[in-house]
């Protein structure tokens, strides 16, 4: 599903941001990754949704070698995956229903099977009565969902979450983790990228730690810790 | 509706400051190129004018006969820069020179004996009249053994040759350099318009868009408002022309294909523009 091996990764001006990162994360798990900010997080999220290249090892995501996938390439993989980010990212002129259309559209998806699609993810992440709504109309929770249900509707195989929960209160942050356990619960593997521990407390999920751009813990491999995780 | 050309449309409306802006600023720049454009037809159609009076004339020995000045027209007339060859007689040529010349018409009249030799005026072809062709055909005139002398306003051709030279060069390189300044300007312009959605364009490349999906609403937004900015050039050229005519002096507009390649010029600009910018933007995100 996601397999990175021996991964490295260099920013020009930023030395190594990841040193010899590998695992490996099966179809529909449930994974957090954790650490502190600037341990590299956002960068394996990055190097999986290929929006950076990686400077040597191996990234494989759904069936793409990463290294090998050119530039024109890089839709198709996208579409595979949903990602959701700490800031949302909605376009703020369009309303919640429009900004999740828009992401069947980019694909090219027929026309007339877009309104009922956009509907379903609406209702599933609980945002059916607002779907007219433009985001600054939306709560930051609300904002989260319709960013989610964008993320949904191309029905993707991993879910990429980078602090989905960073700018939301504690209620809102509940609400939204309780919906990716929802969405996982229905076979989509997602990985979540944040550093809430309690979050992380709360469930029973693989957690892979990263400090300083090393893989430093892995639930999966390694023996389980009680305090171990780092605040 | 396409998607294409909804999202190019939307941009007018969620943009409209910007694409206001845009718009008006590809026409100022353009009226500026058309301005200049203007003024290169107006010293065009006005060198044409002063080159149709471009002329050789062949005085002929007194005594020619008739039969052989038409000989000698018809052949003249085959030549190839030549447009037209008209034989003046004794008598015309005094005639004429009495209805021209007020101030001398009374010495013409008492003049007992015609003095004025009979000629052939020559005409050349448009594209021949310049110095080097009416050089060439004044030469092979006096070759003819009844032409007594040929005259044509050598100082004259050879001045509007220059005049002509000099019209072209500034023409061209004031000219480009009014496209070029046009080109960045609009560049820079359509280039803010691709800045003002780059998060929107970040945002469309996340969730899978194509590159060529991503380009085409701005190639078509850039194309509209070229055409748009273009037509609003040639509004405000026929404004300045309206002027112009009313107070200072009589000038030509452009024709229909001249305003149509304006247009199209702006419309290219557009298009070119955005292809570059948005190219630019997502090679580099």
């Amino acid at each position: 599903m996601i397999k990175l091996t021996n991964v490295f990764k260099a920013f020009p001006k930023g030395g190594l941001a990841l040193k010899d990162v590998s695992f490996h994360i099966a179809k529909g798990e449930f994974v957090f990754l954790t650490g502190h900010s600037g341990a590299g997080k956002s960068t394996v999220l990055k190097l999986i949704y290929a929006e950076e290249p990686v400077t040597s090892g191996e990234v494989r995501v759904s069936g793409f070698n990463l290294a090998e996938l050119r530039r024109r390439d890089v839709p198709r993989l996208r579409r595979r995956l949903g990602i959701v980010f700490q800031d949302f990212r909605l376009l703020e002129e369009r309303t919640a229903e429009e900004n999740v259309a828009f992401a069947l559209e980019v694909t090219g998806a027929r026309r007339a099977s877009i309104p009922a699609r956009v509907m379903r993810v609406l209702t599933q992440v609980g945002l059916a009565a607002k779907a007219q709504a433009s985001p600054r109309e939306l709560s930051g929770g609300e904002q989260q969902r319709v960013a989610i249900a964008r993320a949904l509707v191309n029905e993707p195989t991993v879910l990429l979450a980078d602090e989905p929960t960073g700018n939301l209160d504690e209620r809102a942050t509940r609400g939204v983790f309780q919906l990716l356990r929802d969405i996982n619960a229905s076979g989509t593997a997602v990985v979540m990228a944040t550093h809430d521990l309690d979050l992380v407390r709360q469930a029973p999920y693989r957690v892979i730690e990263l400090q300083e751009g090393a893989l430093v813990y892995d639930s999966a491999v390694d023996e389980p810790r009680d305090q171990a995780v780092t605040p | 509706m396409n998607l294409v050309i909804r999202e190019a449309l939307l941009t007018f409306r969620r943009a409209p400051l910007l694409s206001t802006l845009s718009v008006t600023t590809i026409a100022f720049s353009l009226f500026v190129v058309g301005l200049f454009g203007l003024v290169a037809v107006n010293l065009q159609d006005a060198l044409r004018g002063v080159a149709e009076r471009v002329e050789i004339v062949a005085y002929l020995l007194p005594g020619t006969p008739i039969e052989t000045i038409t000989l000698a027209e018809k052949d003249i007339e085959t030549f190839p820069e030549v447009q037209s060859a008209t034989y003046v007689s004794e008598d015309s040529a005094l005639g004429r020179a009495r209805g021209e010349l007020v101030e001398f018409r009374d010495v013409l009249q008492e003049l007992e004996r015609n003095p004025l030799p009979a000629s052939i005026e020559v005409k050349l072809t448009p594209r021949f009249r310049d110095a080097e062709h009416v050089n060439e055909v004044a030469e092979r005139l006096r070759g003819f053994g009844f032409v007594d002398d040929v005259r044509f306003g050598r100082d004259w051709v050879e001045k509007l040759d220059r005049l002509r030279q000099i019209a072209a060069a500034v023409g061209l390189v004031v000219g480009a350099a009014f496209a070029v300044v046009a080109i960045i300007i609009i560049g820079t312009t359509i280039r803010m318009a691709v800045l003002q959605r780059s998060r929107e364009i970040a945002i469309m490349r996340l969730v899978g868009a194509t590159d060529g999906f991503i380009r085409r609403p701005f190639l078509l937004q850039g194309a509209i408002k070229g055409m748009l900015g273009g037509v609003a050039a040639i509004g405000l050229s026929y404004g300045a022309y309206v002027l112009i005519n009313r107070w200072l002096l009589q000038v030509a507009f452009f024709s229909r294909e001249q305003a149509l390649a304006i247009v199209g010029f702006g419309m290219l600009i557009g298009l070119f523009g955005s292809a570059a910018s948005v190219g630019r933007h997502l090679r580099r995100v």
